[in-house]
């Protein structure tokens, strides 16, 4: 009878599983990097109807997040300013510029500049600007240095895993509710430290149930 | 405030900004929409909804365009242009308005979601409100937005304008002269300006006549308190001063009264720990209605025995002139209540209350007010007022309009809202009689008398235009809009005024005009705060203190009732789906059962299981009724407590010309109806052999185990006041559970939300499920799945029938999930989607759930909702405005159920965190059902809170769980129902 | 003497393979069916079977496509057929270890035969069982991985192990896999066989590369029976902890009828009993097609009988406890649950259960019928319906009058219930097909084992009466 297996054949078995095994843990491996929300869904950087730098204007210019975003203390959005906020400005300065021509368009005519959202939540998401701000999470935690960023750009996966991360351990995110726009903040020493006692001063407990988000 | 509603309609209005949506979210939908072309079939109607809350998103300022990006589809965000005072993007705000049905006027809060009305609630500040609503007011809000609504002004069905329109009318109206050729016919209206407006049209037309008709109206009521005072007056009555109470024939708990009022009144009085006496409450009825259930002792009489009974109690209780002989002798059971009642109202003088039903003669009425005087209840638990409206006698009214039409007397007949083609009575051919004349007809769906029309109007939805209501007693409040008129429709307040020529057109204007010219000097101060309030003060009528002219009560009585002949009699009610047919394209309403025969999608003939036996029917049966040359097919129902030779017959159905939800749902019975038999008339009844499905929610009746025969106890439990008074002696009685499994969870810190459901209070009303409807975006899926039991109410009615077949009692349970603290449906789940919050809610988390449905099977509530098909598949976009912004719309194949409104808790919470972290107050958070409950049956609360109402009510004797030896541990307890029965008739 | 000289263990014992045979017999028979062209019959039965498995892919295609509504599942009757013919393919899937694990470790010898096909059996039921826990979910496109414990970097979300259902999924995987090493490590000899009897080059090279090199060397076969053992070792216990796992799906809720200690050992012996009569009807019908009378013997017939007889009565004597213990329980619910399978609407499904459950197998008391083909082949289907019924009463009995009179309801089959069903019979029979076809479908080597005696036996007869 012909033997289909040599006497090495065991061998050359046993190395071809090891390879097997290594090209599938590395493709494993890389895959689960690739998949991970950072990677898939930060960096996410659309163009503007408007060429609009928040660089400019809240770096720069030193303008206060609550000029625009006035709702971020009293509602689940942090709402995008309206046409007239913009004009509040833009009627004295650079009046003229063709870059805000849509601006001056939409006040003209009443119609909403249509501005493209950079950080989307699933809808079955409930997420309350108004609660986190007002415990004292700063802009910063989930919006990054929008300060220095000409375009928006996402910089946190706002994967629910990264949500519970925070929830879990929320010290190093609280600061006074006074400075949560100040994106360039940095308390003396181990934010944790100052964290935890505003925690415990005011009593929070991030909850980490799930109609605490889902509902 | 004036300003704020001026800026919010004028920034944030339902044309505008649909207009901005269709340029941005360019969809094929949206075209459709514009274009108003449909897909025909009810299918994407009973699907409501999406799964993704886009509209939400849209009307919140966000637009989805269909461009997709590398990464994610881009989403725009919309901000407005312009700002808009009070308007906070995410909170809603609320406006005060009121509606009126029949001639009785409600105030109520609607709720606006960026520029939405999304929720119906009560207003609190007004008497016929309390806060609660009913559950016709809570499906209001869909009505809204229905697509099928009339959208267009039409000329004999071809487009036109009101431009084109109101030229017509001006060559028209100069061809009038003293307006001999016109007629306009409306529905009952309270409203004074309209009542201002009315009056200049007669002035302009001296020969013009306006006819109001309604085909569920309280003219017999007005007209016996002519006959007992010689003027037509609004009786109005203190159920909570009560301490026995006689209902004939009169559902004032259910369809006969449309206000919270009596029902708050009532239920203040049923509950043992009060303090105050529990009310005694006897009803005389045909049809087993709520009221019935909620009795402590009910006769089963056929309406037009009611009269004899009436009679006979006058004489039992010797009003002077009663000594005329009773038509029909009573049979001994009835003598026996009779007497035992008689007694329990003398002695209760002063402290009892008599009360007639609408479809009962006037006679009746003057007997009952002729009663109450003789019992002293006069002042003290009734009284009368001038009724909110001027009262006529209506069908008097329409034989003369259909002999006018008949005769070509009538050049011009403005049909300003209602559906009388439909529901008028079925002496005259209708349809062909408005094709003898031009038809001006205002009407809110393209319904028959819309198709009968020569010019077709879209009436503007209650929530679309100014117009002013009075409440029974006379409290006046302003309708403001709450968005702009989605169709471009008008209300009838202003076509009103465009036949009397004024100048200013618009509701508003109109409105305002009306009330400067009656508040004078600080006209403005008082406009801003009845918009605030809702009502105006100081309009309620005083009270008129009249005494009751016995001899010519009995004069008339003497004449008019004559023995009821034997034999069956039909008799017709509102229905609980389309009350009289104004709701019949209202799916909510449709899916919600019939409180006592739990029928959905669907009316019929009922019948008491001995005349059902004796004419051989069975459920599904199609009978045909036939009474005077007139005929009416409806499948027969057998409802237990049903009085024998009698057949109670639904409103409403049958809708021939009625949009896709409501088409061809029902049978029609106004057919039958006559001006002769306008309410109830002897009727033939004969099996036709034809059978219709019917579908009920609940397939069993009882608390009696088939096979076994056993009862079930620790469902329901009731009480007699005796039994409970007793049982109180000893204290709340408290289970020793099994040790416990599952380690225990420390729920003595923080909230710790709870319920309690008070059974003596719940009337079954069915407000509490349609509110939960409306909160919770839950969808309809329509009659074939509910026949599969596949309904999707969160909060469901349970009915049980206790006692021998022909004459039981009735019980209603309110069941929602009860949420277990040892919830058996935690254990199950695979993938951990339904746990337990810490405050002590069992949460469901449907972006988790793989919906393998174990859950539901191992609840023994069965209260876990499976999303079997996708119920939101492909609605209309317009009817997606309807969601709640706050809660997610599920998707196929997950789990769903009653989370105690927890985005209501949430809200709530992070306001007081906002609020410099202060703890929630006892009552500031309301549930859903609890809100919209008129008789404060649903209580909830923070159970770790010893103060607070729900954890007292959670102390009561009377408190307990249902299948409390599961060990569930549910948070929901209820409280057991204590009857008080007359010892003289156990 | 000369007719008493009768070897007396052959009368103990009738011969495990009759007509005479030789190892090559043998050999020739089993490889024959393999080799050969295959008969009228077995295309016969392909046509029926495939386009059945079709349907079932149809079926499962419009259910993800639509959503679980296509069936007739419902409130309270959240499962329905789904979860019946679940429980009812494990439990067929039991015969086939149980036969070659156990009566192995039993020394059984009569289970050389059978085993072989049983095994198959077992994996192709098992296969049409895994569908179910898949399909069953309302979104099986997140069923598929969330029911597994993968860390998830997205949600840190895991999987919740109190529930039964979690333990299904461990459960059956586990027993899927062993099931399969077992059938395969059995397989070897007889491919090596095929192997070196093959004559087209294609055969040689796929019956090569599946028999890993056997040799037939007697380190091989000390490796081989060491494997084997110690396979057989590991399934046992699976025999009886499977059927154990998928019955506290309703042993651990608190549904009457449901909530129940006796049902381990109650669906173990119910999985046997439903897993022999599907051998019965499988291998009357190979032996029918195949003409297998001298391999499959009326002796191995005979003692499946014996124990589909046993196997019932423990099923019996099950129903009868139950009921006791509802009335001794004095518990409401409990009574009236059994009452009600009894006597409620569903008195038809319970009834058709205890005729073919407990009063079918009685027949296998009179030998006439435990040695006639056609008896068992019926009584045999007549079993198999019987403990589908079983499983569908439990589920839906229990669940259609729970414990609020008022969510009462009724479950009634749809089409695609049904075309589910009978679409995993296609999957079933197709793949006992092929392996009948592709496959030695009885062990040649163990045979052989068995044949061996005999011959010596044999020999001995005849040393005696020359």
């Amino acid at each position: 009878m012909s033997a289909f297996f040599s006497k090495q054949f065991d061998t050359k078995l046993r190395l071809a599983a090891a390879a097997v095994v290594v090209v599938l843990g590395t493709g494993g491996a890389i895959a689960a990097y690739l998949l991970h929300p950072r990677q898939l869904d930060t960096g996410y950087t659309p163009v503007q109807p408007v060429p609009y730098s928040h660089k400019l204007h809240a770096g720069n210019l030193g303008m206060d997040c609550l000029y625009c975003h006035t709702t971020v203390a009293q509602s689940n959005y942090a709402a995008v300013p309206m046409t007239e906020i913009c004009m509040n400005c833009h009627v004295r300065v650079k009046e003229k510029s063709p870059k805000l021509q849509a601006v001056r368009d939409s006040y003209a005519t009443g119609k909403p500049i249509p501005w493209v959202k950079v950080h989307r939540l699933p809808d079955y998401v409930y997420f309350n600007h108004q609660a986190h701000v007002t415990a004292g999470v700063s802009c910063v935690s989930c919006h990054g240095r929008v300060d220095q960023m000409t375009e928006v750009r996402q910089v946190q996966p706002l994967s629910m895993a990264w949500c519970l991360d925070c929830h879990r351990n929320p010290a190093p995110h609280v600061r006074p509710p006074e400075l949560v726009t100040r994106l360039d903040w940095q308390p003396e020493g181990d934010p944790a430290v100052l964290g935890a006692k505003l925690i415990r001063e005011k009593g929070i407990h991030p909850p980490d149930n799930c109609s605490a988000c889902h509902r | 405030m004036n300003e704020l509603i001026q800026l919010n309609l004028s920034s944030l209005t339902g044309r505008k900004y649909w207009r901005s949506l269709n340029q941005l979210a360019d969809t094929p939908e949206f075209r459709q929409w514009v274009e108003r072309e449909f897909p025909e079939g009810a299918s994407e109607l009973l699907d409501s909804g999406s799964r993704r809350t886009l509209l939400k998103l849209m009307a919140a300022g966000f637009g989805l365009a269909g461009l997709t990006a590398c990464r994610r589809p881009v989403e725009k965000i919309l901000p407005l242009s312009k700002g808009v005072e009070g308007y906070v993007h995410g909170r809603p705000l609320h406006y005060a308005t009121a509606v009126e049905t029949c001639g009785v006027a409600t105030g109520l809060i609607v709720e606006c979601n960026d520029g939405r009305p999304t929720k119906v609630e009560g207003n609190p500040r007004h008497p016929f409100s309390l806060g609660a609503t009913n559950a016709f007011q809570q499906a209001m809000i869909l009505d809204l937005y229905d697509p099928d609504r009339a959208r267009q002004v039409q000329k004999q069905g071809v487009k036109s304008s009101w431009a084109a329109f109101e030229a017509w009318w001006l060559e028209q109206s100069a061809k009038l002269g003293d307006g001999a050729g016109l007629r306009i016919l409306s529905p009952r209206s309270t409203s004074p300006t309209l009542e201002s407006l009315k009056a200049e049209i007669a002035k302009k037309y001296p020969q013009s006549a306006w006819i109001e008709y309604e085909p569920v109206n309280f003219d017999r009521v007005l007209e016996g308190a002519r006959l007992a005072f010689g003027q037509p007056l609004q009786p109005h009555y203190r159920f909570d001063k009560a301490d026995v109470i006689l209902a004939l024939d009169c559902d004032f708990l259910g369809l006969d009264t449309l206000s919270a009022q009596p029902v708050r009144q009532f239920a203040s009085r049923r509950r043992p720990e009060d303090g105050q006496e529990l009310n005694r409450l006897y009803a005389v009825e045909s049809n087993f209605t709520i009221t019935g259930a909620m009795a402590d002792h009910r006769l089963r009489a056929r309406a037009s025995d009611v009269a004899a009974f009436a009679l006979a109690l006058a004489r039992q209780l010797n009003v002077t002139g009663a000594e005329l002989n009773v038509v029909n002798q009573p049979a001994d059971r009835e003598r026996k209540f009779l007497a035992a009642v008689a007694k329990d109202l003398l002695a209760h003088r002063g402290r009892s209350l008599v009360v007639a039903g609408p479809r009962q003669p006037a006679e009746v009425h003057a007997l009952v007010a002729l009663i109450n005087q003789a019992l002293g209840n006069a002042g003290q638990t009734v009284s009368y007022t001038r009724p909110p409206y001027q009262p006529s006698d209506s069908l008097a009214a329409v034989q003369k309009l259909a002999e006018d039409l008949a005769a070509g007397r009538v050049s011009t007949l403005f049909v300003l809202g209602g559906n009388p083609v439909f529901n008028l009575p079925a002496n005259a051919d209708w349809a062909a009689l408005f094709r003898k004349t031009t038809v001006v007809a205002l009407a809110a769906d393209e319904n028959e008398t819309w198709k009968a029309a020569t010019w077709q109007l879209p009436e503007a939805h209650p929530f679309e235009s100014w117009g002013d209501v009075r409440a029974l007693d006379g409290t006046a409040s302003i309708r403001q809009p709450q968005i702009q008129p989605l169709f471009g429709g008008r209300s009838a307040l202003e076509i009103a005024a465009l036949i009397a020529g004024r100048a200013e057109r618009r509701g508003h204007d109109l409105v305002r005009s009306f009330w400067a010219s009656q508040w004078g000097a600080e006209a403005e101060a008082k406009w801003k705060k009845a918009l605030y309030d809702g009502v105006i003060e100081g309009t309620a009528f005083p009270p008129v203190d009249v005494k009751a002219d016995a001899p010519r009560v009995f004069a008339a009585v003497q004449v008019a009732l004559k023995p009821a002949p034997a034999g069956v009699e039909a008799v017709f009610y509102p229905s609980w789906h389309t009350f009289d047919g104004r709701f019949a394209n209202n799916a909510w309403l449709h899916e919600t059962p019939d409180p006592m025969t739990k029928l959905v999608w669907d009316n019929a003939a009922l019948l008491s299981p001995a005349t059902a036996k004796r004419l051989g029917v069975k459920d599904g049966d199609v009978l045909e009724i036939s009474s005077g040359g007139r005929t009416a097919r409806c499948p027969a129902l057998v409802l237990p407590g049903h009085a024998d030779d009698s057949v109670s017959l639904q409103l409403g159905f049958g809708r021939a010309a009625c949009g896709r939800v409501g088409r061809g749902v029902g049978h029609r019975v106004e057919s039958l109806r006559a001006a002769s038999n306008f309410w109830f008339g002897p009727a033939e009844i004969r099996k036709t052999g034809a059978t219709c499905r019917l579908v009920t929610t609940q397939e069993h009746h009882t608390l009696i185990e088939p096979i076994t025969g056993l009862k079930r106890h620790n469902i329901v439990e009731e009480f007699t006041l005796g039994e409970y008074r007793e049982r109180a002696g000893h204290g709340k009685h408290e289970s020793h559970p099994p040790t416990d499994l599952f380690p225990e969870f420390d729920y003595s810190k923080g909230y710790q939300w709870g319920m309690a459901i008070d059974l003596s209070a719940c009337i079954g009303c069915n407000a509490c499920m349609v509110a939960c409807t409306a909160e919770n975006n839950i969808p309809v899926v329509g009659k074939d799945q509910v026949a599969r039991g596949r309904e999707m109410h969160w909060i469901r009615l349970d009915r049980y029938f206790s006692g021998e077949e022909d004459d039981p009692q009735a019980v209603m349970q309110p069941m929602a999930c009860v949420q277990c603290e040892k919830a058996p449906c935690e254990s199950v789940c695979p993938v951990a989607a339904t746990a337990h919050s810490p405050e002590g809610i069992n949460e469901m988390a449907y972006n988790r759930c793989v919906g393998t449905r174990y859950c539901l099977n191992n609840c023994p509530y069965k209260v876990r909702r499976f999303n079997f098909l996708n119920w939101n598949k492909d609605i209309p976009e317009i009817r997606k405005m309807v969601f709640n912004p706050d809660v997610t719309v599920r998707m196929r194949g997950v789990m769903e159920k009653c989370n105690y409104c927890v985005q209501r808790i949430e809200e709530k919470r992070s306001q007081a965190k906002a609020e410099g972290r202060r703890p929630i107050r006892d009552g500031e958070i309301l549930t859903a059902c609890q809100q919209a409950c008129p008789a404060d049956a649903i209580v909830f609360g923070n159970i770790n809170d010893p103060e607070s109402r729900v954890s007292k009510l959670k102390r009561q004797a009377r408190d307990y769980s249902v299948l409390e030896e599961l060990n569930t541990k549910p948070r929901t307890s209820y409280l057991a129902r204590v009857r008080n029965p007359n010892p003289e008739l156990v | 003497m000369a007719d008493l000289a009768i070897d007396p263990r052959v009368e103990l014992n009738p011969p495990l393979v009759t007509g005479g045979m030789t190892y090559s017999d043998v050999t020739d028979k089993i490889s024959s069916i393999v080799e050969g062209k295959a008969p009228k019959q077995w295309y016969i039965a392909m046509a029926f079977a495939v386009p059945l498995a079709l349907l079932l892919f149809a079926c499962l295609g419009y259910l993800v496509a639509t959503g679980i509504g296509v069936w007739g599942n419902n409130s309270p009757v959240g499962w329905g057929w789904d979860i019946t013919n679940f429980v009812w393919w494990i439990g067929i899937g039991h015969a086939g270890t149980l036969i070659s694990a156990i009566l192995f470790l039993f020394r059984q010898k009569w289970r050389t035969s059978i085993n072989r096909a049983a095994e198959a059996m077992t994996l192709f039921a098992v296969a049409c069982a895994a569908i179910y826990p898949l399909f069953h979910t309302g979104r099986p496109w997140r069923a598929a991985y969330w029911l597994f414990p993968l860390p998830n970097e997205f949600l840190h979300m895991w999987q919740n192990f109190r529930s039964p259902l979690m333990w299904d999924v461990f459960a059956v995987s586990t027993y899927g896999t062993v099931s399969a090493l077992f059938w395969y490590v059995g397989l070897i000899p007889d491919l090596a066989t095929l192997r070196d009897r093959a004559t087209t080059p294609i055969r040689k090279t796929i019956y090569g590369l599946l028999s890993l090199g056997w040799r037939g060397s007697a380190t091989q076969w000390r490796h081989y029976e060491l494997a084997y053992l110690l396979l057989a070792g590991l399934s046992t216990p699976l025999v009886l902890s499977v059927h154990s796992i998928v019955s506290f799906d309703f042993a651990t809720s608190l549904l009457p009828g449901w909530h129940t200690t006796i049902f381990p050992p109650y669906f173990v012996a119910g999985a046997v009993f439903s897993g022999f009569a599907m051998v019965v009807t499988l291998m009357t019908l190979a032996r029918w097609i195949y003409g297998l009378e001298n391999l499959i013997t009326m002796k191995h017939l005979e003692n499946m009988c014996k124990v589909m007889l046993a196997t019932g009565m423990i099923v019996g004597f099950a129903y009868g406890t139950e009921f006791f213990i509802a009335w001794y329980s004095a518990n409401q619910y409990e009574r009236f649950i059994f009452l009600n399978r009894a006597f409620g609407p569903y008195a038809w499904a319970y009834w058709s259960m205890i005729a073919c459950n407990v009063i079918a197998p009685q027949f296998f008391w009179f030998k006439r019928f435990r040695t006639s083909i056609p008896a068992m082949f019926i009584l045999s289907i007549f079993i198999n319906i019987g403990m589908w019924f079983e499983r569908f009463v439990i589920i839906a009995t229990s669940l259609h009058r729970d414990f609020l009179p008022s969510s009462w309801g009724y479950f009634t089959p749809t089409w695609v219930d049904i075309g589910t069903y009978a679409g995993t019979f296609g999957l079933f029979l197709t793949l006992f097909l092929l392996f009948l076809r592709f496959l030695p479908s009885i062990a040649i080597s163990e045979v052989k084992g068995v044949l061996h005696q005999q011959v010596s036996a044999g020999h001995a007869v005849h040393g005696g009466s020359h």
